[in-house]
């Protein structure tokens, strides 16, 4: 049955994890402005917040299925601030591919440390078939060489997930995932980025120089460079996104999120009736039309994030899903965020408040894993029954 | 819980109304535009599927199914999948007897629901917009003025949909004795079209939906009995009246956008151009799949101002929200549309100038409303 409302459970676990970002977002001007800190793992109130595990309880068929629901509470946390997203390292997109592609071993040795991602190379971003940096087999160890780039959380990362082609010539077929832990010999943090927002999630650039690795690091253990059909290789490994792009615009869409209500406060204090909708042409401000809109935007983009996470939980399809509510929540809080700040003015670009921070934060939500136009080129293959081959 | 799924009811009727719509709307669809006129074989064919009849209770002759706002948005978009114009016209008596069926009093559900549960299509139409620029549904001038046991009603209504051939009217008016102002101030009235006062003029011209006539209908002090004001004494909400007709209108616009794009799709993928398909060209497959990306977003906000009225949930903000959103999107679609079609988009020979017209008129429709 189609239906929008949460259950008593959804709504008390949302409760929480709102109250928990707001405590986070004290902090937030401070890890913005100091772009050299990290947050440390705990709040300082994590005594009040003992996690999701306490308001939990016994879910019901009554209560909203579980990648949906995470969907939600990942735009509840970052209504509250970027910031809790690091506090939350277990979440990060390395720990998604061992979670996805990992054998029981390898989950066990790494499961708990905090996994970054690398795939993007000074030469090479939305096309990873490109990747340059070599794995090569010597006894029983690999030999990794290459450089990384816009690593997240890279710095903080207890190990990493890195792509290497084995053999060139292959092609995407020869692209592997290897996990290497940080103090590996050869693998050097060379440094870290200075960026527009999401300060306080670091982003790394690694080197690795004749980095050397068990040979059990190859993750999901296959070496075969053979094109495989289905859900192996390279096409596994892209299977990783399917649930972490709805995940990404989920992110910054609790981010414009926030910045809707601090301006729909702002402009109810300056005597705007922004809730009263129903109005028409006829009968509203242009203040309070555009406001709305941008509302309306949110919603839509928010829905479309809620449909790829339910078709998950159903077991259903969803890459297409996944990239529209990628490219529709990319889109939509980049607008959402300038929108808001062209509203309230000044006051909306000062650094007194947050708001300027959400619209720089934001801005990354629509680059990575996976541009706007990356997602486009997905749908476009989808609805056209197109491959690489003809439409690239 | 948050849900996208359809019941197997809801399943069955959505590939029911697809195919029909396909066949018999689609195919009558662009000599009833050249035409502007809507053919009885359509209405009358529409009217045996049972779209109204099924949600009346049975004390009044219906089937006494529960109605259901989200199976009718389901359900709607698929008819205007196959034309906006003809899905609008066939299931017009909707937009009079819904609100009686949710609003009205005992009296008046016993003595007007019948009327919807014959064999035959039988035309009453809600008459809400008025001939003003900028119009909305909470700038209506046309006035209901008490006086002893009835009503006087005087001004001007036009778009009314099957405006000539409506037994009755659903006439939504300022109260003059009501201390509200804008939309609170509003009623509804029940008025016959053959009562004193009431002149239907002749069909009107317009740019797209030509496949259903409208009718201007002026009131001239026509007297309306009290207990034909919709709800009685107690009156009746007008927001919930806008909440259902804006629904509706969201759903037919995502079932025009969804019949732009899968018409623009293997256009593009047949059309070449410099040696390759014109779909293979990243500045043809984008404004596809933007296409998609709207659809989609603009048919989950019209579901949850369905399930909002379904739920007995204030759905005011969310039917404006898929009204809104949806008009913008479907002018962008439909707009797009022809482009990727080209010279081709803008002769009458395909569907796409007449769904271009649709477009612009759709999204600049308040007040029209239809199941």
């Amino acid at each position: 049955m189609i239906d929008f409302t949460l259950s008593e459970n959804d709504q008390k676990l949302l409760a929480y994890v709102r109250s928990e970002a707001l405590v986070a977002r004290k902090y937030a001007r401070e890890y913005d402005e100091n772009e050299h800190e990290f947050p440390p793992d705990e709040l300082p109130e994590k005594d009040e917040y003992p996690g999701l595990g306490s308001v939990m309880g016994g879910r019901t068929e009554e209560d909203t299925t579980m990648a949906t629901l995470s969907m939600l509470t990942s735009m509840g946390t970052f209504w509250g601030d970027y910031s809790v997203r690091i506090r939350q390292g277990r979440g990060a997109l390395g720990n998604a591919a061992l979670g996805a592609a990992g054998t029981d071993e390898q989950k066990m040795k790494f499961g708990n440390m905090v996994l970054a991602m690398a795939i993007t190379e000074p030469g090479c971003g939305s096309d990873p078939s490109q990747v340059q940096t070599t794995a090569v087999l010597d006894g029983d160890e690999w030999v990794i060489n290459g450089e990384k780039i816009f690593v997240t959380t890279g710095c903080r990362a207890d190990g990493v997930v890195v792509w290497a082609t084995l053999d060139r010539s292959a092609g995407r077929a020869g692209i592997k995932s290897f996990l290497i832990e940080k103090g590996a010999p050869g693998f050097v943090v060379a440094h870290k980025e200075k960026k527009l927002g999401i300060r306080a999630d670091d982003t790394a650039a690694y080197v690795f120089t004749d980095c050397r690795i068990p040979r059990g690091n190859l993750l999901g253990g296959n070496e075969s460079v053979e094109p495989k059909k289905g859900s192996g290789g390279f096409k596994g490994v892209m299977k990783t996104f399917n649930m972490t792009r709805p995940g990404v615009a989920a992110m910054g869409l609790g981010m414009s999120r926030a910045a809707i209500d601090f301006t729909r406060d702002l402009l109810r204090e300056a005597g705007h009736d922004v809730d009263t909708y129903g109005g028409g042409v006829g009968s509203q401000t242009a203040v309070v039309e555009r406001f709305q809109r941008l509302e309306t935007m949110q919603e839509a983009a928010e829905l479309t994030v809620l449909r790829a996470a339910w078709l998950s939980d159903k077991g259903q399809p969803n890459n297409r899903e996944a990239s529209i509510s990628k490219a529709k929540g990319g889109a939509s809080v980049r607008l959402i965020t300038q929108g808001c700040i062209d509203l309230l003015g000044p006051i909306g670009a000062s650094r007194e408040h947050l708001l300027e921070k959400w619209f720089r934060d934001v801005r990354i939500t629509d680059i990575y894993e996976g541009t706007q136009q990356i997602q486009h080129l997905i749908i476009a293959r989808d609805i056209l029954g197109y491959g690489r081959a003809e439409l690239s | 819980m948050i849900s996208f799924g359809l019941t197997e009811e809801q399943e069955l009727v959505r590939d029911a109304m697809r195919e029909f719509g396909a066949q018999v709307l689609r195919a009558a669809a662009r000599d009833a535009d050249e035409t502007e006129s809507v053919p009885d074989a359509v209405l009358d064919q529409t009217w045996e599927l049972g779209l109204l009849s099924t949600q009346l209770p049975e004390s009044v002759g219906g089937q006494g199914e529960a109605r259901s706002p989200v199976t009718n948005v389901i359900a709607l978009e698929a008819l205007a999948y196959g034309d906006p114009a003809l899905a609008i016209a066939a299931t017009q008596p909707a937009s009079f007897a819904f609100p009686i069926l949710d609003q009205g009093t005992e009296d008046q559900k016993k003595r007007y629901l019948p009327l919807f549960c014959g064999d035959k299509f039988h035309a009453a139409a809600l008459a809400f917009v008025e001939p003003t620029p900028v119009f909305d549904v909470a700038t209506v001038k046309t006035s209901a003025e008490p006086k002893g046991d009835t009503f006087l009603l005087s001004g001007t209504k036009n778009f009314v949909p099957l405006g000539d051939r409506s037994s009755h009217f659903l006439v939504i008016a300022r109260n003059t004795a009501s201390a509200d102002e804008g939309a609170a101030a509003l009623d509804a009235f029940i008025v016959a079209s053959d009562a004193k006062g009431v002149v239907v003029s002749a069909q009107e011209k317009n740019l797209g939906m030509r496949a259903l006539p409208t009718h201007t209908v002026s009131l001239e002090n026509v007297e309306v009995a009290a207990a034909d004001r919709l709800g009685g004494e107690e009156g009746c909400d007008v927001s919930q009246i806008v909440a259902n007709a804006r629904t509706g209108l969201a759903a037919t616009m995502v079932g025009l956008s969804h019949a732009v794009m899968d018409y623009a799709v293997p256009y593009a993928k047949e059309r070449k151009a410099f040696g390759e398909f014109i779909a293979q060209k990243q500045a043809i497959a984008f404004m596809l799949s933007d296409m998609a990306v709207e659809i989609d977003a603009t048919r989950w906000l019209t579901w949850k101002a369905a399930s909002q009225l379904e739920q007995g949930l204030d759905p005011v903000k969310a039917a404006h929200q898929a009204r809104a959103y949806a008009a913008e999107q479907t002018m962008k679609i439909a707009d797009n549309g022809l482009q990727v079609l080209g010279g081709h988009g803008y002769i009458r020979e395909h569907p796409v100038e007449l769904w271009y017209r649709q477009a612009r008129t759709l999204s600049v429709l308040e007040g029209v409303a239809s199941l």
